[in-house]
């Protein structure tokens, strides 16, 4: 074993001094290959000799006929990179260089969608960017046209159109004025990946307050608490409901249930009531009963 | 014999004699707190009975406090425990006196009034509450009445609760590489500024969660100085209310001890956000805030609670603001008792008295933490 790695670095600084004139002369070598392609090498000559082809993360070794092609079989080579070739005879080792290059055909996108969760109407607010790879997972740097499509839950879609570079592309889309799940697609041929944004509704517009007595306390509901664009806030969202009277006041933190919120609070003549959500105003109502 | 050896021998006998001395005529209040007697002094005076009171309450010897008392009679000794820790699980329930005081307020031959003002060690710090005892005279022993508050009890009622949680379910190891976690909560610092005071420097400001879901929050500072170089990074542990609910704003205040604001060129803020999973419930009305500017510049109000879950411990923070509306001060209170459903709990928030005249209005908010079911 520890013979045989002696032997193959030998190889390799031999070969590695007699790259640049001895190519040529023994074998001939493709200049590219496609990761994952069938090839084969011609060598001249006769007898017999051993054929290593070393490169990123393989190692290639065959026992050659001088004079014939050795074929090698789809999916041999697969990682894409710079190889070398060496060819060792018994009085004679020649080298050569190729390259194995990714796929044209695009067979894997990662593809990375920021935020998972925004506001609607944000301009640019959501950025994609796509890795393009071939079905051995080498980057594809060649440029490619990606397609990239954002829709929503009732069939609205934006559309941008990117070319990659240097194997990755991006866009940045606007959220919309529509809360829900969108769909983010980066898509290539009939290859596609796809990632869920959550558009969520904005800060409350229009927030309003009614009051209603009921025995000895005034009951405080909201309207159905929308953004600017409509879309219902969602359950949980904290509203601020105040009372002043005669220089106190009391405050209780509601949350929405069911789109409002409500709370009862004492009745006190003069006491006015206001709402506020986040840094969001509503209403007031003095109360003179 | 060399000198080492001897001074040896000397401490080795030293201790044993001072061991043995303490065993068998022990300090009355370590053999008191050892729980083998009680710190008994003469109940000839009305303070006299006030501190033995105080000495059994400490070392709770419920038995003998209870006894002592000359209104014993109108509760049991189950209801006078309950007065002083509470029913439900609160602050005091894993908390000890650490030391009492007492004050005369007044005492004529038969009877005498006295504050007895507890000090208690919780996990949260210091806390202290008085009781204004009235001491009657009982031959010629004084007996101290217990002002006995008895706990509220809730009446039997079913009180409907939509219960609004946030659970999350974070990205797992089956999840491709370019798969989207989720997102952390976006949250805003919607006011901020430094002030000085006489321990240092000490950063105010309030805290926005501007998202649709919860967030476990933290605010830290880092000051810089003019020329560029950090001087100190901290945080504001308990200065804050740290979950907040979608929309929710929250007051912060993070100290810098030992810094002048003449050594600050500029601050670096740092909010923190995580995702959590959060309940809605319970809704608090936190009810008569009224702002006492002197004597005293405290913060006066009740809690109130509108669920029907029992808040084991609140912690209410304050925010004071000038006219201006920028934040004046941060002060907060924990509350030492149980909020037992739709039952009042008052609380009281002092701030430093140079600063009263400059707060216009107030903000209060409440955290709250509950050990789980109701009653």
């Amino acid at each position: 074993m520890k013979s045989r790695s002696s032997l193959l670095l030998a190889i390799l600084a031999v070969a590695a001094i007699h790259l640049a004139f001895a190519q040529g002369e023994r074998m001939t070598l493709p200049k590219v290959v496609e990761a994952g392609s069938a090839f084969s090498i011609q060598s001249v000559g006769s007898g017999k000799a051993e054929l290593y082809i070393i490169g990123p993360g393989q190692v290639l070794k065959r026992d050659v006929q001088l004079g014939e092609m050795t074929s090698f079989a789809t999916g041999s080579l697969y990682n894409a990179g710079h190889y070398l070739a060496v060819l060792a005879g018994g009085s004679f080792t020649e080298t050569g260089s190729f390259d194995v290059l990714a796929a044209s055909k695009p067979a894997n996108l990662s593809f990375l969608a920021k935020p998972s969760r925004l506001p609607v109407g944000l301009h640019d607010g959501i950025t994609g960017a796509v890795y393009i790879f071939d079905g051995y997972h080498n980057l594809i740097a060649t440029p490619t046209p990606v397609s990239f499509e954002l829709s929503t839950s009732s069939g609205a879609m934006q559309k941008h159109a990117a070319v990659s570079s240097n194997g990755a592309a991006w866009t940045a889309m606007d959220s919309t004025s529509e809360q829900g799940a969108d769909h983010f697609v980066a898509r290539i041929g009939d290859v596609s990946s796809t990632r869920i944004v959550a558009q969520v509704p904005g800060d409350p517009c229009e927030l309003t307050i009614s009051a209603r007595q009921v025995g000895e306390k005034v009951q405080l509901t909201t309207a159905p608490v929308r953004d600017c664009h409509g879309n219902a806030i969602p359950d949980g969202t904290v509203v601020t409901f105040t009372e002043s009277y005669s220089g106190a006041q009391s405050t209780i933190d509601a949350p929405l249930k069911h789109g409002i919120a409500e709370v009862t609070m004492p009745v006190r003549a003069g006491a006015t009531f206001s709402v506020a959500s986040g840094v969001v105003m509503g209403n007031q109502i003095g109360w003179n009963k | 014999m060399s000198k080492g050896l001897l001074l040896a021998a000397v401490l080795a006998g030293a201790t044993v004699a001072l061991v043995v001395v303490g065993t068998v005529w022990p300090v009355p209040s370590a053999k008191a707190y050892a729980g083998g007697a009680t710190l008994v002094r003469s109940a000839s005076t009305p303070e006299g009975a006030v501190v033995n009171l105080g000495d059994e309450i400490r070392a709770q010897a419920w038995d003998k406090a209870y006894a002592s008392f000359a209104n014993k009679g109108e509760f049991t000794e189950e209801e006078f425990i309950h007065s002083l820790t509470g029913t439900f699980p609160s602050l005091l329930t894993y908390s000890t006196i650490s030391d009492f005081e007492t004050r005369p307020i007044h005492a004529s031959d038969n009877e005498a009034e006295i504050d007895l003002k507890f000090h208690w060690a919780t996990v949260v710090g210091p806390s202290a509450r008085t009781y204004h005892l009235h001491v009657v005279k009982n031959a010629d022993q004084w007996e101290p009445e217990w002002p006995i508050v008895k706990e509220p009890t809730v009446p039997p009622q079913v009180i409907p609760v939509n219960y609004l949680r946030w659970d999350v379910i974070y990205r797992g190891p089956g999840d491709d590489w370019g798969a989207q976690d989720v997102e952390a909560p976006h949250v805003r610092i919607v006011d901020m500024h430094p002030v000085e005071r006489a321990d240092g420097v000490i950063v105010l400001g309030e805290l926005l969660n501007e998202d649709v879901v919860p967030a476990y929050v933290s605010v830290a500072a880092t000051l810089i100085s003019k020329n560029q170089t950090p001087i100190a990074t901290e945080d504001c542990f308990d200065k804050i209310s740290h979950i907040l609910l979608p929309k929710q704003v929250t007051p912060f205040l993070i100290k810098f001890p030992g810094v002048t604001l003449s050594q600050v060129g500029s601050i670096r803020m740092m909010p923190q956000s995580t995702l959590v999973s959060a309940s809605a419930d319970p809704v608090i009305e936190i009810g008569d805030e009224q702002w006492h500017s002197a004597p005293g510049a405290l913060l006066t109000g009740q809690l109130i609670n509108q669920s029907g879950q029992v808040v084991n411990v609140a912690h209410v923070l304050g925010t004071f603001y000038d006219k201006s509306g920028q934040v004046v001060w941060v002060a907060d209170q924990y509350v030492d008792s149980a909020l037992l459903p739709q039952n009042p709990v008052p609380f009281e928030i002092r701030i430093p008295q140079d600063l009263a005249k400059n707060v216009s209005t107030q903000r209060t908010v409440l955290a709250t933490y509950s050990s789980g079911g109701s009653l």
